[in-house]
């Protein structure tokens, strides 16, 4: 064998940076510590694999998280042992809720002390293993290539998810030297995550469908998550169905279009929580029945028949039975229906959809997404309303957690799926501006806009600082009404407005702040400030742009679905419910 | 309803905890739980009984198969089986009760592995019903010590739990 055949000999660490490269892998978001010291000396050695470094592990895990929400691909996190890696969790939490890939290396204490309490120590394999979909140590430098191969595959397949790789100091040493090869595919018998979906079944949900005289098409984050909006797309304008989104699902079917009913549950829009509970067909596609949509499963949609698309069967019949199961992944499972029906003989019943039609549409005309309209305050909707026109509906919109989240759902329509980046699972406040970050980084030329609020903005408030390290030119919407809004929604309507720690006192001056961290900053008061206001942030092209927007600290988001009731019973304003 | 679920895992540190920390994590009962590796060193196999309605039990199966390191698995309460249980049982035994205690151990099958001049060590293998009665039975009997391995079952006829 001639010398070039011979596999490059590396160290742990310098394979696992090779590996990443390898693995297509651009960026890597992180913070280093000792156990990771010689991993970074390999990162530093070579110019493929791209660092950034964050100020809190937090915000590496949200960024690489919102990497793969917009792109599909894995993001990629490194933190040393202990604190970085324990500060990595809610990160990881929050992919693990989403169904997020994404690939968490985190270093260890050197082999012969895990157990000992060492410095630096945790159990981060026994901490993170309800969080992960898997997570592997490594015991042996040489089978680096093979688990970082192992991890991307488990993270990506299937229903995706986070994957943690803890790697003990002693098996990066830089010294010792391991023939490295990186696997083409790898196997393992005991998972095998690829489903078609069944024919037989496939064709019973087409039939029912083609039945139906109420259908209403229900889609989530699967359909963003398996890149099968164009499919869902086409499947629902041919059969003419109603189609509502989850929270997670939102832009996989174009919020434009006529057929679109809006969001569905807990803040869901009137007309499509009423089809809902009203629908003789349910069709859920990559959705998984989750409480904030059903509202009381017992009273959940009486009469209808559930088909219901997952690659996960554990998310098939959990809550909700479904009478029309498919388990496969969403985007050939579409396709194959869409294939089928071109070739079955039933007929819609359009005159008995023509009648559906009308009743949604009158349903559409009792709240239809509309909000007090003040000419003295700034509401809410009104700027995620302004911020749609400024950039042409076609900014990635990253949000955090509370009132601020629920308004961007409602009101930035959502044309396209992968844009639309917020914490549906876990709720992650913290969440939107490492995310706006993460995707910043990969699309510098698209418009990222983080909408959050002053409670959750000052959650991870420090990464301004990486910001302007990697010059991130994302646009801040802080909705600022001086309270922790969901919480004192909920105060006003449950514990008669006693707001128990729900304002906040002492908020920093953010303009100030903003400047300080080497950004712009400017503030809105008055509605009439907002236009010129967003007019100049968006001329600012390549600069962060922390627009705090003082909004009127009275309101609620609305309808809000009435607690234990069914999927129509809804709060609609202050004043009304249903 | 009470049912028997058997699993081929990898034979990897860490599996067992994943399958514990499962039922933990999603509140599901553990009755027992019983582990070892099998004739192919790879692969071990964990008997587990747990209790629950047709649909908890439809999540536990589904929840089990996700873990990437199961293989395969069977609920064994779902067609005809074989169940059993180890069980030793330390009990006093001196004067007239010596005699007692053996008869009674005679009568389930038991076998006296350990004696003393006060005490009895019985092992009883049988269905955990089976070992229960046992215990039943010795109600007149100081028991000091009771330990059981926890069922194992396997599948009656051809059927067989492998890869």
């Amino acid at each position: 064998m001639s010398q070039q055949n011979q596999p490059e000999m590396l160290s742990g660490g310098a394979m696992l940076v090779r590996a990443l490269h390898d693995e297509g892998v651009e960026y890597v978001y992180g913070y280093p510590g000792g156990a990771v010291l010689h991993i970074y000396d390999a990162l530093f050695q070579q110019n493929d694999v791209k660092h950034v470094l964050v100020r809190h592990e937090q915000a590496a895990t949200h960024m690489a998280d919102a990497y793969a929400r917009a792109s599909g691909k894995a993001g990629v996190v490194l933190v040393t042992s202990g604190p970085g890696a324990t500060n990595a969790v809610t990160g990881i939490a929050t992919a693990y809720m989403d169904s997020i890939p994404m690939v968490v290396i985190c270093g260890q204490v050197m082999s012969h002390l895990i157990g000992d309490d060492a410095f630096q120590e945790t159990d981060m394999m026994g901490i993170s293993r309800p969080i992960v979909k898997h997570n592997m140590s490594v015991r042996n430098p040489a089978d680096i290539p093979m688990m970082v191969k192992k991890a991307f595959y488990i993270a990506q397949s299937g229903r995706p998810g986070p994957v943690v790789l803890d790697i003990p100091k002693d098996m990066t040493i830089p010294s010792q030297k391991f023939p490295y090869e990186y696997p083409k595919e790898i196997k393992l018998r005991s998972y095998n995550p690829n489903a078609k979906g069944h024919p037989g079944q496939i064709k019973k949900a087409l039939q029912t469908l083609l039945a139906a005289k109420k259908p209403v098409l229900y889609s989530g984050g699967g359909v963003i998550l398996g890149r099968a909006s164009e499919e869902l797309t086409e499947l629902a304008r041919k059969l003419n169905l109603p189609v509502t989104n989850t929270l997670m699902g939102l832009g996989a079917y174009p919020a434009s279009d006529a057929q679109f009913i809006g969001m569905l549950g807990m803040h869901g829009s009137y007309e499509a929580n009423q089809a809902m509970h009203n629908a003789d067909v349910i069709f859920a596609v990559g959705a998984r029945f989750d409480d904030r949509v059903t509202n009381a499963t017992k009273k959940f949609c009486p009469n209808a028949t559930i088909i219901h698309i997952d690659i996960d069967p554990a998310s098939i019949s959990k809550t909700i039975n479904a009478q029309v199961p498919i388990v496969g992944l969403v985007k050939p499972v579409l396709q194959e229906m869409l294939s089928q029906l071109d070739k079955l003989d039933g007929k819609l019943d359009q005159a008995a959809l023509q009648q559906w039609w009308d009743q949604i549409n009158q349903w559409r005309e009792v709240h239809g997404g509309r909000y007090e309209q003040r000419a003295d305050l700034l509401k809410p909707q009104a700027v995620i309303e302004a911020v749609h026109r400024h950039t042409q509906g076609d900014a990635y919109v990253t949000s955090d957690v509370g009132q601020h989240q629920m308004f961007a759902a409602q009101y930035y329509k959502f044309d396209k799926p992968n844009r639309w980046i917020n914490s549906g699972g876990l709720g992650t406040m913290g969440f939107g501006l490492p995310a706006a970050m993460g995707v910043k980084l990969h699309y510098p030329d698209a418009e990222v806009v983080c909408v959050t609020g002053e409670g959750s903005i000052q959650m991870n408030i420090q990464e301004l600082s990486t910001c302007k390290q990697y010059g991130l030119g994302v646009k801040i919407i802080n909705l600022n009404n001086g309270y922790l809004g969901m919480v004192k929604q909920w105060q006003d309507m449950n514990y008669d407005s006693r707001y128990s720690s729900s304002y906040m006192d002492s908020l920093p001056d953010f303009v100030k702040l903003a400047e300080a961290y080497g950004h712009v900053g400017i503030r809105v008061t008055r509605p009439e400030e907002l236009e010129p206001a967003l007019e100049r942030a968006f001329a600012l092209k390549d600069r962060l742009v922390f627009l705090d927007i003082h909004i009127d600290p009275k309101e609620h988001v609305y309808p809000m679905q009435v607690p234990g009731g069914a999927m129509n019973e809804m709060f609609l304003s202050k004043t009304e419910r249903t | 309803m009470r049912h028997i679920i058997a699993v081929l895992l990898e034979n990897e540190s860490g599996a067992l905890a994943r399958v514990v920390g499962l039922f933990a994590q999603r509140g599901y009962n553990i009755d027992s739980l019983t582990v070892a590796a099998t004739e192919d060193p790879t692969l071990s196999r964990l008997t587990l009984v747990t209790r629950g309605d047709d649909q908890v039990i439809e999540q536990i199966t589904k929840q089990l198969h996700k873990l990437i390191e199961v293989v395969k698995l069977v609920d064994l309460s779902e067609s005809a089986h074989i169940e059993r249980e180890l069980m030793m049982v330390k009990v006093k035994a001196s004067g007239d009760q010596r005699e007692e205690v053996k008869r009674c151990a005679d009568i389930f099958r038991g076998q006296i592995i350990d004696v003393s001049p006060t005490t009895y060590t019985i092992q009883v293998v049988g269905t955990s019903e089976k070992l229960e009665a046992f215990i039943e039975a010795m109600s007149n009997t100081q028991i000091l010590e009771v330990v059981r391995t926890g069922v194992s079952g396997i599948s009656r006829g051809e059927k067989a739990l492998a890869l």
